[in-house]
Formats: C-alpha cells, structure tokens, sequence
C-alpha cells in the first residue's frame, strides 16, 4: 500500500490528519486524469457534431438543426482554447472548461430532458443506498457464515460439497438470478411486487426481493474467498496455541480465526462502501427503482452524454474516497499499521 | 480456384484472430511439452479429474466455435445470360458451422413454437372447410413428416432419441477407439477397455465417459434436429438451438481474445514498473488507479456508446452488416481488455518487486547483464504462472460480463447471435402467459455449462500451478 509503514514511533492523531490531506492531494492529479479521458472519449474522439448528427437521426438533418442541438447544450464553444476572447476568456468559455473542469466543482449541467443532474443525483442516491447497503451488510454476513460453515467442517465432505456449490453458484449470470427470483417469488408465489419503488415504510414490500437477489447472486464468488482467507488463518501458531489451551473448535474458529480472518474482509469491504451510491445497474433496471444505476442505465439508452459523463467522473471520485477508506481502516483494524 | 470450389473463403477480422491465437496455444504447447520443468506441472492437471472432464467439455465448444469462425461466400446460381466465366458471390458470409447445420438455419416458422412441438404455440385463423376456424397451425417444419401429429409424435421421438443414442454411441466409441490407436497402435483394444472400465479415480477414465456422454447427447439432440426444433422457435421463429451454437463463438471470442489485449499492456507495465522502480512505477501506478477508478462499466458504456457514433457517422466503412458486428465486437474486446488489465499488471508488479531483489538477479545486474536480457531471462520466466493463472481465471469472467454488457445496451451489436441478446430479447416473454421459458432456459443452461467449465478447469490449472496452493496441499 502506497504511503504507509509499520515503524511503531510517531504521533497518532496529527499523522491520520495529515495522511488525509495529502492523499486527498494525491487523489487530484487521477481526477485529472479520469477528467481528461473522458474529455478525449466524448468530445475529442467524436466531435459534438458528430453527436448532434447521431441523436437528430442521420439522414436528411440540416447544419441549422445541428447548430440548434449544440447551442442547447452549449457544446457550440471551441474545444479548449478560443483565440477571439480576451484574457481568461480564452480559456474560460469552452467545452473543456465549461463542460469538464466544472464537475470539480459539482457542476454537472443539465441532462438532455433539461433537468439538473446533480439534484437528480441528489434524489437518486437515496433509493439506490436503500437496496445497495442492506445488500452489502446483510451479504458480508452471509458469506462470513457460509465461509466459517465450510471451514468448521473442512476436509469433510460438507467443506467439498460447499466448494462445489460455491463454483456452481460463480457459475450462474447475475441476470439468470434476478429473472428467476422476479419469476418465482413475485409471479408464481405472489408474495411481493414484481417491479416499482414507494418510500417510507412501504418500502420494505419493494426491497425484499432485490435485496433478497442481490445477496444471493454474490454468496459464491465470496464464501469461496472468505474460505480461504480463513484456512490461511487456521493453521498459525495462535490458533495452535489457542488449541492446546484446551478451547473448543467453536471457541478458537469465533474467537481468533474470525477476527483475524476479518481484517483482510473488512479492510477490503472498505473500498467498496462509498460506491455503494451508484447503485446497481441490473437490479434497479429490472425492478424499476428510482436510483442512479437505473438514471445510468437511461441514460446509456438514451444516448445523454451529459449523464454518462458526470456518473463516471462521480463513480471514479467515489473510488477515490473508497482508497482513502481503506488505508484508514488498516491502522484501525491492525495498529501494527501507522500511516506515515 | 475459387470458382471450382463454389465459394470464395472470407477472413473477418476476428477469425483471423482467433486462428493467429490458435496458432499462439500450440506453439506454446509445443515449447512447454518440450522443457519438463514446464510440463510437470501440467501433468498435474492431466492427473486432476474435474480438471480433465472440464478440458473435454471446453474442447467441444471451441471445436463450435472454431467452425463457426471459418467463414467464406457462396457462390451466386447464375443468372441466364450472363458470360460463362462470370461467377458471383453472396454477398452475406456463412461460416463452416452454418453448412453443417444445414438446413437448420433457414427453417424458420412463423412465430413461437414449444420445444419438440409440431404446432405453433399462438392460435391463428385458418381457412377450413366449414369456415374459418382458430387453431394452432401445423408448423412448417417441426414435425412436419408426421403425417397424425397427435398419434405419431411419441413414437416417432422414442424412435428418434434411441437411433441418436445408438450412433452417438457409436461416434463416442469410434473417437476413443481413434484416441487409443494414437497412444499406440498394439494393444489399442485393451486400453481402450482399460479407459472405459478403469478405477473410478482415474481422469482418463472420467475423461472416456465424458467423451462417450457428450456423444450420446450429440447423437440424440441431432437426431432430432433433423425432423423438430430441439429447443423451440423464438418471436421470428427461429430456431433456438441453432441461436445457442452460433452464440458460442461470441462468447469464446469475448473470453479469448480479450487476452490478446490485456497480455501485452499487463506484463510489460506491470513487469516494468517491478522491476524499474523510481518514476517509471510512479507513471504505470498513476495510469493503473486512474483507470481502475472510473467504473468498468460506464468506461465501457462511455467507448461503445463513442463507438456507435463512429459507426453511424461513417456507413461506408462496413460493406455487409456481419463486417459491421464484427468491428464492434472486436471493439468490445478491446475495451475490455483496456479496462481489465490492470489486476494482472499489479500482481505482477508486486511479484518483480521481489523477484529483483533476489541473488541471482542481483549477480546478473553485477556482472553487467542488460535489463532486458535480466527481464527476459530471469523475471518472465518467474512470473509466467501468475500470467498463465490470470488468465485461465479472466475468461468465465468475461463471457458473464458479454450477457450483462449486452443486456445494458453496450455489448455485441444487436443483429449477433450471443448469449446476451438471447437473454435480452427472451426476457419480457417471461410476462407472457403461458409463458415462453425455452429461449430463456437453454440460453442460461448453456451459458452455465461453458462458464462451470471454465471455472472448474481454472481452479485445476491454479492447484497445479501457484507456488504457494503446492506447499498448503503438502502441509
């Protein structure tokens, strides 16, 4: 891990603060740089008029037509540098800046049907947390248990047969869950909705079946991993010695083997918290939630730009944060770790 | 030549691809079976019983998928009146598969029919001789040699299913029979016998079942094929079996030649960066996070979505709509191969990291070796399982991610065949009532067969091949 060390002197407190600081300004030049490549993919490598012509249809389309589309959305500038304005202008009043440089300062512009898209963002990330974390709490407890299961009873016939249906489960497209489930639970049982999203309490009755796939769908690829990370653990001298003090297996697997097992599960869980935000693409596009993977998914059909564009640049900061997270929580979970 | 032949063989560009990596596969086999020490741990998965039975299913998708890459242009008929040293060409491509298929991909029904159906699965309005009448119609070609659907179908498909057993089992025998004659042409009989009857735990002799099973369900489905639609027809009442098996090669494309673009950019950086340290490391990690940051998904949305542009702003470019499927899937691969090897560079960053401080690096470094002779001599050698173990690993992942990509709108271009489309254009039939479960179904089961092969022949390859999994198997 980049800018950490296990030296054991130094002050504690000050040194967490100053970490953030300068990981925050580490983590600028690669905003940059996600900036910059999507500058290239949407506005260099395809001229706006090359959008304007696709969106408008592309026989028969007039130069005024095509004006008219790029004035609305004010990719009417010239791409970096204007030498006809004077002095910042010349900078200032182009797409990059205008268009680019502005997320920085979570200006992402409006979308094709004239709405803001940082509200939009704004009202859709609460539905899209709703799925997102019960998903990510409830699945990282599954799978420590499956995983803990399987080790329990390891070289037995139930650890194989674990495997074997861990490989199996890996095996299944996510999208083979989610039209199951919505067949199963909702068509045949009848027990919840098939699709749609209510707030407040009745929220509950959309949520289940989702959260319910979404854990699911993500037991195998997880428990098998967890296994692992856990017989690592297994076989060190602690646990032997914690054995020979005469403690049950159940003892040493929840006393020792668990904790130790969850630093490396929970310091990787980390990364992933703040990217719970965006949401998931496939379950809110078939269950019909109001949240931002289903804004993107509308946007990607849709052909906005404005919107795919502002998802990646707040997917890529979330990442960010996500890195910062997980340096944290390696000083928190091992204080071995000191983060210079 | 060509005319003599009655077609003109036609090279996209993702066969010439896929054969270029064919040809890689074997020189590489060739290398390792000549240097013990790289064949050893092979021979492990030889011995690995999951390992071998998945090796057999993989190789019949890729045999499908490699006919269904040999595409050429049939010849025209001619036109009366034309010149007699004209010969015309068709303009749209067929592939090997699609011969051998014949006719399977031109009996088209009208609309849905059930598997093994004889009649349409919707009630249309049929003159009659006493007036018009809603009924199921009989379908054009499902059955269509039966003469009383109602009477003949059980028998006619017992019939059916127990000649394709036979000759499947036939086929299977004569393979193996074939495979024992290779490994020596005394006593082919005996160790054939020996495959078959041999102790449970041998893979050779799971592998001769496997053999004998996928010929007999070979056997059987073709059989069928040959008077029903095994697996129903779909909205355009296409037949689904055939969709499946053109799918194949989609999906072994995705998975393969992705590598093609991840193997380069993953071990020169990644190597590079382990072994030079300093600004070259700090350039290759700033490019790494700064593309594992933006979400792989909206990366890919982002350059298919500018792909499409380019497409539709330039027409001409493509002559035949398979050429324009085929630049976008070639495309995609390479988007993903962009956006996926970041993984493989940092594990192999990691692992330079400590193989150049070793002895025998640093002597080589002392006595004035060149970085690239050190590199190609000492460190690729070192890390070559870690490469060999990613990339078995990537593929079931790739060919997951195909039907997810293609179900957001950003994957294979609409008019492929892929396990994606399959998904995406069957799904809503789920709401139909009764519902139409077969595209979905046999898209699914076929999609988990392939990646549970690929799965199950990964893990094989990584018992046998990382360090670290031999010394915990010892312990």
């Amino acid at each position: 891990m980049a800018g950490m060390a296990t030296q054991g002197d130094g002050e504690r407190g000050g040194g967490v603060i100053n970490y953030i600081i300068r990981r925050v300004l580490y983590a600028l030049p690669i905003l940059i740089g996600v900036n910059l490549i999507t500058f290239a993919l949407f506005f260099v490598v395809n001229t706006p008029e090359d959008m304007a012509r696709m969106q408008l249809g592309m026989k028969r389309v007039t130069p005024e037509a095509i004006e008219r589309w790029k004035a609305e959305r004010g990719y009417d500038k010239p791409l970096v540098f204007d030498a006809s304005k004077q002095g910042v202008h010349t900078v200032t009043e182009t797409i990059f800046f205008e268009k680019s440089a502005a997320m920085f300062a979570l200006d992402f512009g409006q979308a094709d049907d004239g709405r803001d898209i940082a509200s939009e963002i704004a009202k859709r990330a609460g539905p899209s947390l709703a799925i997102a974390l019960p998903v990510f709490v409830v699945g990282l407890m599954t799978m420590v248990s499956v995983a803990l299961l399987m080790v329990f009873f390891r070289a037995t016939y139930v650890d194989a047969g674990g495997v074997v249906l861990c490989v199996a489960l890996m095996s299944i497209s996510a999208l083979f869950y989610i039209i199951a489930g919505q067949w199963l639970v909702a068509k045949v049982w009848r027990l919840v909705p098939i699709s749609g999203f209510a707030d407040g309490g009745d929220a509950l009755r959309f949520l289940l079946l989702p959260v319910l796939i979404g854990v699911v769908s993500g037991i195998g690829s997880g428990a098998r991993w967890y296994r692992t990370l856990f017989l690592e653990e297994i076989n060190r001298e602690y646990v032997r010695t914690a054995r020979a003090k005469g403690l049950s297996e159940l003892q040493v697997l929840f006393r020792h083997v668990l904790r130790n097992g969850l630093i490396p599960i929970l310091t990787a869980s980390v990364a992933a918290i703040p990217l719970l935000f965006m949401g998931s693409l496939l379950t809110e596009s078939f269950f019909g939630i109001p949240g931002l993977g289903s804004y993107t998914i509308d946007a990607i059909n849709h052909q906005d730009f404005a919107v795919v564009r502002s998802m990646v640049f707040l997917g890529s900061a979330l990442y960010i944060v996500g890195l910062v997270l997980t340096d944290i929580s390696y000083t928190w979970a091992d204080p071995r770790v000191r983060l210079e | 030549m060509s005319a003599f032949l009655g077609f003109k063989p036609a090279l996209l560009w993702t066969d010439a691809l896929l054969l270029l990596l064919v040809v890689a596969v074997l020189l590489v086999v060739r290398h390792i079976r000549r240097h013990e020490h790289l064949a050893a741990p092979w021979r492990k998965v030889a011995l690995s019983r999951a390992g071998m039975v998945s090796a057999t299913v993989l190789m019949v998708f890729a045999t499908i998928g490699l006919l269904d890459s040999m595409h050429y242009r049939p010849e025209l008929p001619r036109e009366p009146g034309a010149p007699a040293g004209a010969v015309r060409y068709a303009v749209e491509m067929r592939s090997l598969l699609d011969h051998l298929l014949d006719p399977l991909p031109v009996q088209v029904e009208t609309s849905y029919s059930a598997p093994l159906a004889t009649q349409a699965f919707n009630k249309t309005s049929m003159e009659s001789d006493s007036g018009t009448v809603r009924d199921y119609p009989r379908l054009k070609f499902g059955g269509a040699h039966l003469s009383d659907s109602n009477t003949q179908w059980a028998t006619d498909i017992s019939a059916r299913v127990l000649r394709g057993t036979l000759w499947g089992l036939a086929t299977g025998l004569a393979i193996l029979l074939f495979a024992a004659f290779v490994r020596g042409p005394a006593q082919a009989l005996s160790r054939l016998f020996r495959w078959l009857v041999g102790n449970g735990d041998d893979a050779v002799h799971c592998v001769a079942w496997t053999v004998l099973a996928l010929s007999v369900l070979g056997g059987a489905v073709a059989t069928l094929a040959q008077g029903y639609h095994v697996f129903g027809t779909d909205k355009v009442g296409q037949d689904v079996l055939y969709q499946i098996l053109k799918s194949i090669r989609t999906a072994l494309v995705i998975g393969t030649l992705t590598t093609l673009v991840t193997l380069p950019i993953g071990v020169v950086l990644g190597i590079a960066a382990g072994y030079f340290r300093g600004w070259i490391d700090d350039v290759i990690q700033y490019l790494y996070t700064t593309l594992n940051s933006i979400p792989g998904v909206l990366l890919i949305a982002a350059a298919v979505l500018m792909t499409q542009v380019f497409m539709d702003t330039h027409p001409e470019a493509f002559e035949t709509v398979t050429e324009r499927a085929d630049f976008r899937l070639l495309f995609l691969c390479l988007i993903l191969g962009i956006t996926s090897w970041t993984g493989l560079a940092r594990l192999l960053r990691g692992e330079t990291l400590k193989l150049r401080e070793l002895e025998y690096v640093q002597a080589a470094q002392a006595f004035g070796v060149s970085s690239a002779a050190i590199i190609g001599r000492h460190i690729v050698p070192n890390v070559m399982h870690i490469i060999l173990i990613s990339l078995v690993m990537d593929f079931s992942g790739l060919v997951l991610a195909e039907a997810v990509l293609s179900y957001v709108g950003v994957g294979v271009d609409p008019s492929m065949i892929s396990f994606g489309t399959m998904i995406n254009s069957a799904r809503l039939e789920m709401a139909r009532e009764p519902m139409v479960w077969w595209a979905l179904a046999a898209a699914f089961v076929v999609m988990f067969v392939l990646v549970l092969a690929a799965n199950l022949f990964a893990d094989a390859v990584r018992d046998a091949l990382d360090p670290r999994t031999r010394v915990r198997g010892v312990a």
